[in-house]
């Protein structure tokens, strides 16, 4: 029978957990960020592990880009995951907490424009289109095809997007609208990819978007769109080749990792670093995204060793940008 | 008004009797429905995950190829997380029913108390997680621990806890209370040789539903920062750490970081290759077949006790 006697004596062990524990741990690496960067970070975290016999322990969290700086900033983790560069206001509030980062990129992800693969009259679209479509004055107004291209037909538009927090919608706004976060409202929204996927790949008349990775696992259900190149006027679809190319543009955006300057004092953490950028190539094309050139990830271990501090996009984003670009600037925090 | 004919008292039953059936049938349909759903998703869970359940899925940790991905760090971290929110909610909830029912005077005081306990048992989860998130991982230094997250869920069924209690207590016909103090036993014997004993039963059954809504909670966890990639388990206590001459103390557990398995089918079902929905149902089912083993034990306590109440 219960007796209160063993009442007394949870309460005590709850008591000692309470207020007797100590904290030893030792050797942890701390990974918090985007949910666009998690799966290569996941990886390398995974075959890290493997490879130091667990004696290093990494732990990955999703708290999207915005939420992973918080952390971060607050000096609370080693790396953070970004699907896009610091912002002006993350970058005062790591400088006030005195966190000092490295910013490397690690990948290319393709924003990808899919659509119903019965589908037959959507061959390409130009960003002026894409603009029509998605702008926020087309809300109530464009519904149906032909509105947006008399080309097409005369049947209803169904609309598949990003939800407004993801950086995915950032860019994808900034790029196809010509600002960020400005889009029409009236379309199927969510965070989480795969409803994305099932609304476009169940209604012949749907188009929408997200990363890469989405299309390239439900290449039978999707069918992806090519968009024209503004600069080229040709019209070029995803693919790991068109975006190590450079052809696929504006939609490809480079995805970065930032780390901690002071964490890279620590062993682990350097060799986390060095195993990340030498195991890059293999592990990102496992993921379907998209890898950098090689010089990219040498140059990544470079500023690591040369410590780098800082961002080199000044807080802000930007569209169409080469990973040589990038790594030929000079960072500032 | 003229006395019934035989005739039509009977048309009066029969009609009465139809009624009867008629409810009857409605809330076996009701049940029914209930039932069906519940089935049907276990089944199709079952069904769809059956491929992924063996061993190796509960002593695996999750990886980036489906089919060798398991829920080691899930399921521990779920029993463990479970550890601390009972142990922390089971003797305040419980002393603070007894309190409530036994030992406080009925004023104005107590019954805002009792207004707020009702209050809190409907305050959204994700309340409870950007709460602890400011106490217990800020301001007490625990950090995005299991013991943070423990602390949290309990805060969580506290109502639940408290309120099941005095429901038991006030199930204990007033002549047992009564008859031991008029054989000289003061509130506490009273309480500890009587209304604790007779009351366990149903405290348990409140316990228990108050940790199969805990098992289910992702958000308030999600809020403290529970982590989606992690490979490695807490320390066991008096393990080696690693570091020499070191082994982990009796309670580092509660320190380290975890995940839960709500989070683990949460990211499962939200990632591009379709192979790791299998993964997925899989772990839905096996968190059923946790809360449903939960309640089977308060079943069984809750019978085992009955037995032992003799009035």
């Amino acid at each position: 029978m219960f007796k209160y006697s063993k009442l007394v004596s949870t309460m005590a062990v709850a008591g000692v957990a309470l207020f007797g524990a100590q904290v030893a741990q030792a050797q942890i690496i701390k990974i918090d960020g985007s949910s666009t960067v998690y799966p290569i970070t996941e990886a390398v975290a995974e075959d890290f592990q493997k490879a130091k016999k667990n004696a290093v322990k990494v732990t990955v969290g999703i708290s999207g880009t915005g939420g992973g700086f918080k952390k971060f900033c607050r000096d609370e983790t080693d790396i953070s995951d970004a699907s896009r560069p610091i912002t002006t206001k993350e970058m005062a509030d790591c400088k006030a907490a005195g966190v000092e980062y490295i910013e490397m990129p690690v990948a290319y992800d393709a924003l990808t424009v899919v659509i119903n693969p019965k589908n037959v009259f959507l061959k390409q679209a130009t960003v002026e289109e894409m603009k029509t479509l998605w702008e926020p004055a087309a809300q109530g107004k464009i519904t149906k095809w032909n509105q947006v291209n008399p080309a097409w037909p005369d049947a209803p538009v169904k609309l598949f997007g990003a939800g407004a927090d993801s950086g995915t919608f950032e860019y994808f706004t900034e790029a196809m609208v010509g600002k960020a976060k400005s889009s029409r409202g009236d379309y199927t929204a969510s965070e989480d990819d795969n409803v994305l996927v099932q609304g476009v790949s169940r209604d012949v008349n749907a188009i929408g978007y997200f990363g890469y990775a989405y299309y390239a696992e439900n290449t039978a259900r999707l069918k992806a769109l090519p968009i024209v190149n503004p600069k080229t006027g040709k019209a070029v679809e995803p693919s790991a080749a068109n975006v190590e190319n450079g052809s696929y543009a504006p939609l490809s955006r480079p995805i970065f990792i930032y780390v901690k300057a002071k964490s890279l004092e620590k062993p682990e953490v350097r060799e986390f670093v060095e195993f990340y950028m030498k195991n890059a190539d293999k592990l990102v094309r496992e993921v379907k995204y998209v890898p950098l050139p090689k010089a990219a990830y040498e140059g990544n271990v470079k500023h690591a060793k040369s410590k780098k501090i800082g961002t080199v996009f000044g807080g802000h984003n930007e569209i169409g940008v080469t990973v040589e670009d990038i790594l030929k600037r000079e960072a500032k925090m | 008004m003229q006395p019934m004919t035989t005739e039509q008292i009977r048309v009066l039953i029969a009609r009465g009797k139809l009624k009867d059936t008629i409810f009857q049938a409605i809330g076996i349909i009701c049940l029914a429905v209930g039932l069906l759903v519940i089935f049907l998703l276990v089944s199709d869970m079952l069904m769809r995950g059956l491929d992924r359940l063996n061993l190796a899925f509960f002593t695996e940790f999750a990886s980036r190829r489906a089919s060798q991905s398991g829920i080691l760090s899930a399921w521990v971290g779920t029993v463990l997380v479970m550890f601390v929110t009972a142990l922390a909610a089971v003797p305040l909830g419980v002393a603070a029913g007894i309190y409530l029912e036994e030992y406080a005077k009925r004023n104005w005081i107590t019954d805002i108390i009792e207004i707020n306990i009702t209050n809190l048992a409907a305050v959204p989860s994700i309340v409870y997680g950007l709460l602890s998130l400011g106490i217990f991982v800020y301001a007490f230094g625990f950090g995005q621990s299991i013991l943070s997250a423990g602390l949290t869920l309990a805060l969580l069924i506290l109502p639940i806890v408290i309120v099941s209690t005095r429901e038991a207590i006030r199930a204990i016909p007033a002549m047992i209370r009564e008859g031991s103090m008029a054989v000289g036993a003061t509130r506490w014997q009273t309480c500890r040789y009587h209304i604790i004993p007779y009351a366990m039963p149903g405290i348990l059954t409140g316990v228990i539903i108050g940790l199969a809504r805990a098992i289910g909670e992702t958000a308030p966890i999600i809020t403290i920062g529970a982590l989606t990639f992690i490979a490695f388990l807490p320390p066991v206590p008096f393990s080696a750490t690693g570091v020499e001459g070191v082994s982990a103390g009796l309670f580092d557990w509660v320190m380290s970081p975890f995940t839960v398995m709500p989070i683990q089918i949460f990211n499962w079902t939200s990632r591009p290759d379709p192979a790791f929905e299998v993964n997925a149902a899989a772990a839905g089912f096996v968190l059923m077949g946790m809360v449903l083993s939960m309640n089977a034990i308060a079943i069984y306590l809750r019978y085992r006790m009955r037995k032992n109440i003799k009035w």
